[in-house]
C-alpha cells in the first residue's frame, strides 16, 4: 500500500520494521463520524504492523484462484522468499492424487521419547525457531500405571537418556480429522481438508482470530504470535503453498503430513527421522500399505475417540 | 567361499526375500494409485548395509588360516562383542549364528548358510513374530516413498545381534556408504519445548 | 436530508458545552484512549506475543472483555420489556438510553476483536460476496452477522427517534414499536450465539456444556443493568430527567431475581463437576482450587462469587434496594462480580489445563491492560457523547432551529406511546 513508510520489502514477513506514529484522532462530534475515524485510526495501525500488498488485500482465495492466477501467486511466494531469506526456493501447489487417503500409524511401543522427530519436522516445515518456538510435534511423556492419561502428562521433560524407567512416550500432531473442528469453526474457510485427508490453511487468507486453535481437542494447530524466526541457512527451499512454506506474522499453522513431500510420494519428515521406526504412513486406499497392515494385525485406537472427530491418525502398540 | 557384498546382490536377494510369495499377487495388480515419482508401483526394496565394525569384513582374511575349534569357551580376540554379549548368553553363544567352517556367512539351525545381508532370516527363526511384523513394515524403519522404492532397514542396523535390546543408534559409514548402526548408549533427548511462560516478547 | 448539518453542528455544541465535572470525565477517558492507542501501537509492531496469550492460551483478556461486553450489549435493551409491561411513564427515554447503551458496549466488543486477530485488515474476509464467509458452519460468522444486525438496528432505532424529536415531528409509532420489539429477540440471540461459539466446542470440556447460553444469558441480566440504574440517577440529577423510583426499583429487583438465576446455575454447573468428578473436574478446580501450585485464578475466583452474593443480597432485601447507596453499591459489586466471571473466569479455565494437559498460568501484560483501558475509554466516551446529545434532545432543550420546543409529553408528540 502507498501509505506505507518503511523501505520496500514485504512487512510482516521480514524483520520487525517499526510502524510510524500513531495519530490520536481528533474526537469529532457525532457519532458517525467517530466511529469511522476510529475504524479508520484501527485499520492505519493495523495495516502498519501487518502490511500486506495491495495485491493480497484484493485477492481471492486460493480454492477460487484459476491456474495461472495460482502460478503469479507461487512466483511472488518465491519472490518474497527472496527478499526476505536471500535464496532461491521453489514453491509448489501440487493437488492430491486421486485415490489416495493418507492414514499415519504411530507406535506406542516403540517410541522412545528421543524428538528427533520434533526437530525434524521444525527443519523441513520452517518453523519459527523462537520468538515463538514452534513445535508441530509435541511429545508427551506418559506414566506407564497411569496409561494414556493426560492429567499425568509431561510435554517439558528432560532426561539423559530416553526411555526412562516407567514412562512411555505418546507424540501428537494434527490428526488430520475427517471431522474436523477447526475447519466447521474456521469463519473465512481459511483452512479446510484437502481430498487426500489433509487438511491445510491458506496462510494469506487466514485472519489469525484463533477459533480453530480454541476448537482443535489435539493442540494441534499454533500460532505465529510475532515475525517468524528464520536463520536463512536452515531454510528448507522446496516448499508447498499450503505447506512449509515461510509464514508471516499473526496467522495459525500446523502439520501438514510433509505435503510438500507426501504428494511427491515421499514419507514425511518424521517418517523418517525416527530412529526406531515408531512412525508408520501410507495410502489408507491401498490394501497393501504399511498402514491398512498394522490395522490389520494390531490394534489401533483413537486419541479421544468419543469427540467423535476420526481422524486420519492413529496409535497403536505393535507388542 | 568368501562373498563379496556388491549392492546389487543385495538388492535382488532381498526382494526375493521379502516379496516372497506374496510377489505375484502384487505384480498382478491392476487399477493401483497412479505411480509416483520413483517410477511405478514395483515395490523394490534396497536394504541399508549391515553396519560392519571397521575393517573386520571379510572375516576370513584371518579366519581362513586360523584353526577351526567348535568348543564353547571365551575366546581372546572379538573382546568388543563378547564383552556385551547379553543375547540368551545362558544358551547361546558365538557359534550357534556364525558358521564354523565359513566365517564369512551365518548358518540357520538347520545348518543352511545365509549371508549377513539376509541375516534377518536367522532372527527370524526365534523371533518370528517380529520377522513377519518387520517384512510388512511394521516393524522397524523404512524410508524413501510410501508409494514406490523404499529402503529397508536389517535387524543389525538397529539392535546389536550381541546385545539385541535396542538402546540408541548413530550414523556411521560402511564401505563409504552412510548407513545405521546400533548404539550401546541410550539416546539423549534433543531438548524440550520451550514453556509458554519462557516465550517472552 | 435538511435539518442535518444543523443537526450535526448542534450535537457539536451539546457536546463541547459541560460543567467542570463533565470535562475532567472526559479528559479522563480521551487519557485512556490515548493510553490505548500507544498499547496498540506497540502490539501492532511486535505482533500479539507483546500480549502473555500463547498456544496454550490462546484467548484471554481482549476475548474476555468481550464476552462480558456482550452481555451488557445485550442486557441494555432488555429494559424495554418490563418498561412497557409496567407502564413506565419515560418509556422512550428508557428505550433509547438502553440504546445507547448498546451501541456503545457493542464498539467495545468490536474493538476488542479487532485488537486480538493477528490480520484485523482482512476482515473483508468474513463478508459475504467479497470474502468466503463460513456460514452456516462458524458460529464466529454468526457472531459476526447478529452483532452487526443488532449494532445497525440500535442506531437506526436511536437516529430514527433523536431526529424525529429533535425536529419536534411526532414519531411512528408503527414504525418504531416494531422495530423496538425486534431488538429484543436480536439482544437475546447476539449473547446466545456467542455462547454457542464456546458452548460447540468439543474439545474445550469447562465450556461445551448445555448451561453455557443460560447462564450468559443470566449473567447478562443481571449485571447489564446496573449501568442504566447508576446513569439514571445521574440524568435525575443533571438534566432534570423524570424517572420515578419505583422504575430504578423494579429495574432492580428484575436484576435481583436474574441474579438468584445466575447463582442457581453456577450452583448447578459446581453440583455436576463435583459431583460427577470426571476428568473434566480439572479447569473447574484449576478455576476454584488450582492445581499443584498453579493458583493465579483462586483469588478471582471466591473474589467474584462473593460479589454476587452480596450484591444479590442487597438487591434482595426490599430495604437495601430501596436505599441509593446500598443499590449503588450492588451495581458496583455485580458489575465486579459478572466481569470476573465472565471474562477471565470464563476464558482462562476453558483453556487450563491445555488439550494435552499443560498448565501454563496466565495473566495480562501491561499492552493487554493498556489496550483494554483505551477500548474502555472509547466505549465510555461514545456512550458520554451520545448521552450528552440524547438527553438535551428527549428533555427538550435540544431542538431544531424553529421547532416547537416541547418537553417529552406531547400526545403523539415525543413521548407518547
Amino acid at each position: 500500500m502507498s501509505s506505507r513508510r518503511w523501505p520496500a520489502g514485504e512487512d510482516g514477513e521480514g524483520t520487525p520494521r517499526p510502524a510510524g506514529p500513531v495519530q490520536v484522532e481528533e474526537l469529532a462530534a457525532g457519532r458517525r463520524s467517530f466511529l469511522r475515524t476510529a475504524a479508520a485510526g484501527a485499520a492505519v495501525a493495523a495495516l502498519s504492523g501487518c502490511g500486506d500488498s495491495l495485491e493480497d488485500f484484493f485477492r481471492r482465495r486460493f480454492k477460487e484462484l484459476s491456474p495461472e492466477e495460482v502460478a503469479r501467486v507461487l512466483e511472488r511466494v518465491e519472490r518474497r522468499n527472496k527478499e526476505r531469506f536471500g535464496k532461491d526456493t521453489t514453491v509448489r501447489a501440487d493437488g492430491a492424487r486421486p485415490g489416495v487417503e493418507f492414514g499415519y500409524g504411530l507406535d506406542i511401543s516403540r517410541c522412545v521419547g528421543c524428538r528427533r522427530c520434533v526437530y525434524a519436522c521444525v527443519k523441513e516445515n520452517n518453523q519459527s525457531r523462537e520468538h515463538p518456538q514452534i513445535h508441530w510435534i509435541q511429545v508427551l511423556e506418559m506414566e506407564k500405571d497411569h496409561g494414556v492419561d493426560l492429567a499425568h502428562a509431561d510435554l517439558y521433560y528432560e532426561a539423559d537418556a530416553v526411555p526412562r524407567p516407567g514412562k512411555f512416550y505418546f507424540p501428537v500432531q494434527c490428526q488430520q480429522c475427517r471431522n474436523p473442528p477447526c475447519v466447521k469453526t474456521c469463519p473465512t474457510q481459511a483452512t479446510w481438508k484437502e481430498p487426500d485427508g489433509i487438511v491445510v490453511i491458506d496462510y494469506d487468507w487466514c485472519i489469525g482470530c484463533r477459533c480453530c486453535m480454541s476448537a482443535c481437542p489435539y493442540g494441534a494447530r499454533h500460532f505465529n504470535w510475532a515475525v517468524p524466526t528464520l536463520p536463512p541457512e536452515e531454510l528448507n527451499p522446496d516448499q508447498h503453498y499450503l505447506g512449509n512454506r515461510p509464514r508471516p506474522k499473526g496467522v495459525v499453522e500446523k502439520c501438514t503430513f510433509c505435503i510438500q513431500r507426501t504428494r511427491r510420494g515421499r514419507y514425511p519428515a518424521c517418517v523418517e527421522i525416527c530412529p526406531v521406526g515408531a512412525r508408520k504412513f501410507g495410502n489408507l486406499l491401498d490394501p497393501e500399505s504399511e498402514i491398512r497392515k498394522v490395522m490389520e494385525t494390531k490394534r489401533v485406537f483413537i486419541f479421544k475417540e468419543d469427540l467423535a472427530t476420526h481422524p486420519q491418525f492413529y496409535y497403536f502398540y505393535a507388542t | 567361499m568368501p562373498t563379496p557384498m556388491p549392492r546389487t546382490i543385495a538388492k535382488l536377494v532381498l526382494a526375493a526375500a521379502l516379496l516372497g510369495p506374496a510377489a505375484t499377487g502384487r505384480a498382478a495388480e491392476a487399477g493401483t494409485p497412479a505411480a509416483g515419482p520413483a517410477g511405478g508401483r514395483e515395490k523394490l526394496v534396497q536394504a541399508e548395509t549391515p553396519p560392519f565394525s571397521e575393517g573386520i569384513f571379510p572375516c576370513s582374511s584371518c579366519h581362513g588360516d586360523l584353526p577351526k575349534n567348535g568348543a564353547r569357551r571365551e575366546l581372546a580376540f572379538h573382546d568388543e562383542q563378547q564383552s556385551i554379549f547379553s543375547h540368551d548368553p545362558e544358551h547361546l553363544w558365538c557359534l550357534d549364528c556364525h558358521d564354523l567352517q565359513d566365517r564369512d556367512v551365518l548358518h540357520l539351525i538347520n545348518g543352511t548358510k545365509v549371508p549377513f545381508a539376509e541375516s534377518y532370516r536367522l532372527c527370524g527363526q526365534c523371533h518370528g513374530d517380529k520377522l513377519r511384523d518387520w517384512r510388512l513394515g511394521i516393524h522397524g524403519k523404512r524410508i524413501g516413498q510410501w508409494d514406490g522404492a523404499k529402503v529397508y532397514f536389517l535387524c543389525v542396523n538397529c539392535h546389536n545381534p550381541h546385545s539385541p535390546r535396542f538402546k540408541g543408534v548413530t550414523n556411521v559409514v560402511v564401505e563409504g556408504k552412510a548407513t545405521v548402526a546400533p548404539s550401546l548408549e541410550f539416546l539423549k533427548p534433543e531438548p524440550r519445548p520451550r514453556r509458554p511462560e519462557e516465550q517472552r516478547r | 436530508m435538511s435539518g442535518v448539518s444543523e443537526f450535526l453542528r448542534g450535537s457539536v455544541r451539546e457536546v463541547t458545552t459541560g460543567k467542570r465535572g463533565y470535562w475532567l470525565w472526559v479528559g479522563f477517558l480521551l487519557a485512556a484512549v490515548v493510553v490505548g492507542g500507544v498499547s496498540y501501537a506497540q502490539q501492532a509492531r511486535q505482533g500479539l506475543i507483546a500480549t502473555n496469550m500463547r498456544d496454550d492460551v490462546s484467548w484471554a483478556f481482549y476475548i474476555g472483555n468481550f464476552t462480558f461486553l456482550v452481555g451488557v450489549a445485550a442486557a441494555a435493551v432488555l429494559l424495554v420489556v418490563p418498561a412497557y409491561v409496567y407502564q413506565w411513564k419515560p418509556i422512550k427515554e428508557v428505550v433509547v438510553l438502553g440504546e445507547l447503551l448498546a451501541v456503545s458496549a457493542l464498539t467495545m466488543c468490536l474493538l476488542f476483536i479487532a485488537a486480538d486477530m493477528g490480520h484485523p485488515e482482512r476482515f473483508l474476509h468474513i463478508v459475504p460476496i467479497v470474502g468466503s464467509p463460513n456460514w452456516p458452519r462458524s458460529m464466529l460468522t454468526w457472531d459476526a452477522l447478529v452483532l452487526n444486525a443488532y449494532l445497525v438496528l440500535n442506531l437506526v432505532l436511536v437516529l430514527y427517534l433523536l431526529f424525529r424529536t429533535y425536529r419536534g415531528q411526532p414519531y411512528h409509532r408503527k414504525v418504531f414499536l416494531p422495530l423496538v420489539m425486534l431488538s429484543i429477540p436480536t439482544a437475546i440471540s447476539t449473547h446466545t450465539v456467542t455462547a454457542f461459539l464456546y458452548n460447540g466446542m468439543a474439545s474445550r470440556p469447562y465450556w461445551n456444556a448445555s448451561i453455557l447460553a443460560p447462564r450468559f444469558i443470566a449473567s447478562a441480566f443481571c449485571s447489564g443493568p446496573a449501568v442504566m440504574i447508576v446513569l439514571f440517577q445521574l440524568l435525575r440529577r443533571t438534566f432534570r430527567f423524570e424517572i420515578k423510583d419505583e422504575a430504578i426499583w423494579k429495574i432492580a429487583e428484575l436484576m435481583a431475581y436474574a441474579m438468584f438465576l445466575n447463582l442457581f446455575l453456577l450452583g448447578a454447573e459446581l453440583f455436576k463437576e463435583y459431583y460427577s468428578a470426571g476428568e473434566h473436574l480439572l479447569y473447574t478446580q484449576y478455576y476454584w482450587q488450582g492445581i499443584g501450585g498453579h493458583r493465579a485464578l483462586v483469588p478471582y475466583a471466591w473474589l467474584s462469587l462473593s460479589c454476587s452474593v452480596l450484591a444479590f443480597v442487597l438487591f434482595l432485601v426490599p430495604r437495601t434496594r430501596r436505599s441509593f447507596p446500598t443499590l449503588n453499591l450492588g451495581c458496583l459489586l455485580i458489575w465486579a462480580g459478572v466481569y470476573i466471571e465472565k471474562g477471565m473466569g470464563l476464558i482462562i479455565p476453558g483453556f487450563t489445563p491445555s488439550t494435552l494437559g499443560q498448565i501454563y498460568p496466565y495473566t495480562p501484560t501491561a499492552v493487554e491492560w493498556g489496550v483494554a483501558i483505551g477500548v474502555f475509554g472509547v466505549g465510555f466516551l461514545v456512550f458520554t457523547v451520545l448521552v450528552k446529545i440524547a438527553v438535551p434532545i428527549l428533555v427538550g432543550t435540544f431542538r431544531a432551529p424553529g421547532a416547537i420546543a416541547t418537553g417529552h409529553d406531547t400526545p403523539e408528540g415525543p413521548g407518547a406511546h
